[in-house]
């Protein structure tokens, strides 16, 4: 594998440099010259709009032309129905599709869950595998991967999507491994070159700090695990129609070495509650001590709020990490997003920004949450946050 | 019970800024800690042991600095450290990552237990965990949040979307913590300086036998091709002042718009 600049083509333009992550290439006589930070990633190749820069990967040996159309790994929820984070992917999915000509397919495994390709037809899948096996009642790592790598191998899709959810990250990340093929978790945004089929994958990086934009370009299936609430649902028309192939599997329990004791539901603040919620009031690093944290409650109250929390109340141990709303918690759409005492780290500020109003409260006044806020109060949260549950409460007497 | 504890040194991300004029991340003065997730892995390994004996062996694959983490896991209680360490593990994905880590566990004698953080802080993939068990051939459970030995088996409660969920698995498994599990222990200063004295193995490629095609970028299907930061709207209407004024000030806003 090599990196090479060709210098005829190269106009100096210093894209190259501003694309390269690890800052390995500089500037010599107005031409793009590497040095050894260089770890031959090839984002500079990717940006040259010159094509100067030129990265060889020799050859594969994976004949990917053998691979198409677009699979979603479907989920059923414990009541028996899909579950919308399938719905999403059969959106965007269907999307894609679109894009390079082919179909969407579906892969539901459950046990007595044909009624489930009814749905799938319903946002939109051209073609649905239904597993139908008492082993694969509940999510379990072993037989899940087994039977999705078989079919994988039988019908070599192209793209394989996943949510990522607790079981798509288990599973994906597990079947990756198996077929020994690219794979990028958390995606929040899909595209597709409809020249070259490539799934150009973005998803948060370094922290959530920055995107990134990842692409698997000798392995098939191109495999991504996509984030719940990032892309929308499509609509649903229960008079379209799915080819539905049922899919025949052996599974000997026996053979499957790990056994569910017991579930039990979380009746905590629950995290179905905070991203469905219409009002969210955030607390982050301006709360002095954790008693602080009931003044969030109080205005939630009266707002008839959920109650989600920044990273570094989940990394101080104050609170538990299902109520964590950011790049690497919940991502949340409410009508009113309250951000108290929150900075605005871009992965907190990443899963809020679909928020119909964000008012923030911070005592710093250039706090970056300030930047995505239509209304800012600077001030303590300790003062601000009593006085606006008061005025709410006035109101509400009036 | 012979435990390896997989951790990863990572970049405080907490710390980052990003340069406004390139758009990139400034990473000079950043400082390395131990990935979370990872102390909260090594805490349960430790207490197991405690429990039921037997030995614990921290690993981590990085640069020869990335020895930092190892010595807070033995301060921790750990017994062994290894650092697998090569410039050839350089870039490595997820995949290649696994496959590195698979064959430093293999190389290490036996084992009964894998233990990992659920997910590094940084990359935030949680696909490590899967693809070393996937290499091993074992089973694996992730996103633990209680661990309870069953004499040869191991009863494993998980933390899922909803629900908990309590698991019987053989050993040897994978296990990946998740941070409720438990409180790491906080090492005295002198845990630390026995730490400091303790010898750590360093394995290259060539150690663990790996091809060298198979990890670093070669090995790594998934190619990052640009890296940005996210662009954001702005201008909104800011309040200054007396606390009670401005609040009432944007409760008004909002009931005036029907947010409220």
């Amino acid at each position: 594998m090599a990196l090479r600049v060709e210098d005829n083509k190269c106009i100096g333009c210093e894209v190259c440099v501003h694309a390269c992550p690890y800052q390995a290439i500089e500037m010599v006589d107005e031409r793009a010259t590497l040095n050894e930070a260089c770890i031959l990633c090839g984002a500079c190749a990717y940006a040259c709009p010159t094509g100067a820069i030129v990265l060889d990967r020799g050859d594969s040996d994976v004949d990917i032309t053998q691979y198409e159309g677009i699979w979603v790994v479907g989920e059923v929820t414990s009541e028996g129905t899909m579950a919308m984070v399938t719905a999403e992917l059969i959106g965007e999915g269907g999307r894609l599709a679109a894009e390079i000509d082919t179909d969407l397919s579906v892969v539901l495994m459950g046990d007595d869950i044909r009624h489930t390709a009814e749905q799938a037809a319903g946002y939109g899948a051209d073609r649905v595998f239904v597993v139908d096996h008492p082993a694969l009642a509940r999510y379990r790592t072993e037989p899940f991967t087994r039977v999705m790598a078989d079919l994988i191998e039988e019908h070599k899709p192209e793209i394989v999507l996943a949510g990522a959810t607790s079981m798509g990250r288990d599973l994906a990340a597990r079947l990756a491994a198996r077929l020994k093929v690219g794979m990028t978790a958390d995606c929040i945004e899909l595209r597709i070159d409809p020249e070259t089929r490539m799934l150009e994958q973005t998803r948060p990086a370094f922290g959530g700090n920055l995107l990134a934009t990842i692409l698997c370009e000798q392995t098939r299936p191109q495999m991504a695990s996509v984030r719940p609430n990032t892309m929308g649902l499509p609509s649903f028309d229960e008079s379209r129609e799915a080819e539905v192939i049922e899919v025949p599997v052996e599974i000997e329990e026996g053979s499957i070495t790990t056994k569910i004791l017991e579930v039990v539901r979380d009746e905590s603040r629950s995290a179905r509650k905070l991203v469905e919620a219409d009002i969210i009031v955030g607390g982050g690093r301006g709360f002095a001590d954790k008693q602080q944290l009931s003044l969030l409650d109080e205005l939630a109250e009266q707002l008839g709020a959920a109650v989600g929390f920044s990273r570094a109340l989940v990394d101080q141990g104050w609170v538990s990490s299902t109520q964590q709303i950011g790049q690497s918690g919940k991502i949340v759409h409410p009508k009113l997003y309250i951000a108290c005492g929150i900075s605005g780290a871009i992965q907190h500020v990443a899963g809020i920004t679909g928020s119909d109003c964000i008012v923030a409260i911070n005592k710093d006044p250039d706090a970056p949450i300030f930047e995505v806020a239509h209304y800012g109060v600077v001030g303590d949260v300790a003062q601000v946050l009593p006085a606006m549950t008061e005025a709410i409460k006035a109101r509400r007497g009036e | 019970m012979n435990i390896m504890v997989c951790v990863k040194q990572i970049p405080d991300t907490s710390e980052v800024k990003i340069d406004p004029e390139t758009n990139t991340i400034v990473r000079e003065g950043v400082p390395s800690v131990i990935n979370p997730a990872d102390e909260h892995a090594i805490e349960a390994a430790v207490h197991l042991v405690e429990e039921h004996g037997g030995k614990v062996t921290v690993m981590t694959m990085g640069p020869p600095q990335a020895e930092d983490v190892l010595r807070q896991g033995l301060a921790m209680g750990a017994d062994e450290a290894i650092l697998v360490s090569d410039r050839c593990f350089a870039a490595s994905d997820t995949l290649a990552t696994s496959y590195v880590l698979a064959n430093a566990i293999t190389h290490n004698n036996n084992f009964d237990l894998v233990l990992t953080g659920k997910q590094a802080l940084d990359g935030d993939t949680a696909q490590v965990p899967p693809g070393i068990a996937e290499h091993l051939g074992i089973p694996q459970v992730t996103s633990a949040i209680g661990i309870e030995v069953e004499e040869d088996r191991l009863r494993v409660k998980r933390l899922l979307e909803e629900e908990f969920e309590t698991v019987e698995v053989p050993m040897p498994v994978l296990i990946s913590c998740s941070s409720q599990i438990n409180e790491p222990r906080r090492p005295g200063i002198k845990a630390k300086l026995m730490a400091k004295r303790k010898e750590i193995k360093v394995w290259d490629h060539h150690s663990i036998e790996v091809e060298s095609c198979l990890c670093g970028i070669e090995g790594s299907p998934t190619r990052v091709v640009r890296v940005f930061a996210p662009t954001f709207e702005t201008d909104g209407e800011r309040f200054e002042g007396e606390a009670s004024d401005c609040a009432l000030a944007v409760v008004n806003r909002l009931v005036e718009s029907k947010i409220i």
